[in-house]
């Protein structure tokens, strides 16, 4: 049955999204087990009897009914143990879930805010929200992380102890908590899509899965006007313009193609359109977020044939990215543009001045600018970029570099 | 490594260079190349700022007087902040700095760190 797995996937999150927000975050468990238990039943009862008319809204009632016993178990627990207390509201909980899509959009929109509380580390953050608002199993995000599947549970259940600790709370933030945690929920949506994006994890089908949900989480902020920014249009364009290679940058083995080497034609067209509409929105007023600089990147490389201003551009992109703030990843990038448009050898001058020695993108981007121009030299960066990489993923990729330069001198070295 | 203030000045009543579109928009090329290469080597601390020529100089008994260029001929452009692990580097990596095109120089000042 191929519709439950698809299913799961599309409605656990939105059970869960709502869930919390009604039980509050601290009941993140319940929410899961409620939701989790929800999809058993369905495996269960959908295999003897066949599929209902309706299987959504099937889930839905059945997510319903379970977590009113859970209320009524609670209430009678409540009013058994509290009788004494006075009465509160919150002991009188609604016991009426609500899974309209309003509901859903609104209690995915809050959890976000939720989960970027500065309490939480950012990766777990990001596990958070690979589990409850994009609804990928634990196993799942350890293959991404490429670590074991007890690290990702550990990560989780001190996450959610925190959250109870913390008494963190799933509500409409309000216009003071949008400014605070808008740029948390922005840098975890961009590192979510980045996980997928150059994670070293073979599955493809997977890393596409993480780009599409930070996406459509990126979408949910956009669409309502009290967190929409330019900052998270420009991340959607950024976003859009990345995942329109999605198709070009591995081949049929699940291998990284590089850039140089991607056939074009299989770069998204629609997904490039729509980078450019979500750019021009986040141009219109006059900030330049880190997101802008990066998004501007991104649109120059959906650009084909290389025309002069092409790399020109991305070069004084590269610089003020830069001066914004450092990472050594940008520093190798800058300095590819500038072998775009200045040539090898002032690239390899420029290179040698970065002091990224135990660094294995150093050693590649080194090992492509001596190629053509030092063939040992090449080869000797490239040796030492598969003795410092961290994957066997990225080996292959380095030894299928140091095969192509060693066909191209004929087997000299 | 120490952290070194660069000092940009140039004299603004020099009106020799008369820039046009094509050269101001080089200039702003060179400049943003120019700091791009020392944050990729993450020596950049602080792009700092660009000074507006206005300004005024307040002196004992209340005397404030329009300035500073009235008095020094090299007004004080704008500065920058940073890391180095000499006076020396501090100094190499300005002379690359696109003030020197345009006749101006940089001021190369180590700064006094607050902890031991």
């Amino acid at each position: 049955m191929e519709l439950l797995p698809h299913l799961f996937r599309t409605e656990y999150r939105k059970i869960i999204a709502v869930l919390s927000r009604h039980f509050g975050l601290d009941q993140l468990t319940l929410a899961e087990d409620i939701a989790s238990e929800t999809f058993l039943t369905a495996a269960e009862t959908w295999g003897l009897k066949g599929l209902p008319e309706n299987p959504v809204a099937w889930l839905y009632t059945v997510a319903k009914n379970k977590a009113r016993d859970q209320i009524r178990r609670q209430l009678v627990f409540q009013q058994k143990i509290r009788a004494a207390i006075a009465s509160d509201e919150k002991l009188l909980p609604q016991t009426d879930i609500d899974l309209s899509d309003e509901n859903i959009q609104d209690s995915q929109l809050q959890m976000m805010f939720a989960i970027a509380d500065p309490i939480l580390a950012v990766e777990s953050q990001i596990a958070l929200m690979l589990r409850i608002l994009c609804g990928f199993g634990i196993e799942e995000i350890a293959d991404a992380f490429l670590t074991s599947r007890e690290t990702i549970h550990k990560r989780l259940t001190r996450a959610k102890e925190k959250i109870r600790a913390a008494r963190i709370k799933i509500n409409f933030p309000t216009g003071e908590q949008i400014g605070q945690r808008s740029e948390a929920v922005l840098l975890c949506l961009y590192l979510l899509f980045n996980e997928g994006y150059y994670s070293s994890a073979r599955n493809t089908v997977l890393r596409k899965d993480f780009c599409m949900e930070a996406m459509r989480l990126t979408l949910i902020l956009i669409e309502n006007e009290k967190t929409n920014s330019s900052r998270a249009e420009a991340l959607f364009a950024l976003m859009c313009f990345h995942a329109s290679r999605f198709d070009a940058r591995t081949d049929e083995q699940g291998e990284i193609v590089r850039y140089d080497d991607q056939d074009v034609s299989l770069w998204n067209e629609e997904l490039i359109l729509k980078g450019h509409y979500y750019l021009n929105l986040a141009s219109r007023g006059n900030e330049l977020s880190r997101y802008h600089l990066e998004a501007a990147i991104a649109y120059w490389h959906t650009v084909k044939n290389d025309p002069v201003e092409k790399w020109d551009n991305i070069l004084q992109l590269y610089n003020q990215l830069l001066c914004m703030e450092y990472s050594s990843v940008r520093a190798l990038n800058r300095t590819y543009a500038i072998a775009k448009t200045a040539g090898k050898p002032i690239a390899i001058q420029e290179a040698e001045k970065l002091g990224l020695d135990e660094n294995h993108l150093y050693h590649v981007l080194l090992g492509y600018l001596y190629t053509d121009i030092n063939s040992s030299k090449a080869i000797e960066h490239l040796y030492k970029a598969q003795s410092l990489a961290k994957t066997d993923r990225e080996r292959i990729l380095i030894g299928r570099d140091l095969d192509k330069i060693r066909r191209a001198v004929g087997g000299e070295i | 490594m120490n952290e070194f203030l660069l000092i940009f000045r140039r004299d603004l009543a020099d009106t020799e260079i008369q820039p046009s579109p094509e050269h101001l928009q080089n200039m702003m090329k060179d400049w943003q190349h120019w700091m791009g290469g020392i944050a990729a080597r993450n020596q950049l601390v602080s792009s700092g700022n660009r000074l507006a020529p206005q300004g005024k100089v307040v002196k004992p008994g209340a005397v404030v007087t329009n300035g500073p260029y009235v008095e020094i001929k090299e007004a004080i452009g704008g500065y920058i902040l940073i890391r180095a692990d000499s006076l020396e580097q501090a100094a190499e990596i300005s002379k690359d700095c696109p003030i020197l095109s345009v006749g101006g120089n940089v001021e190369v000042r180590a700064i006094i760190p607050m902890t031991a």
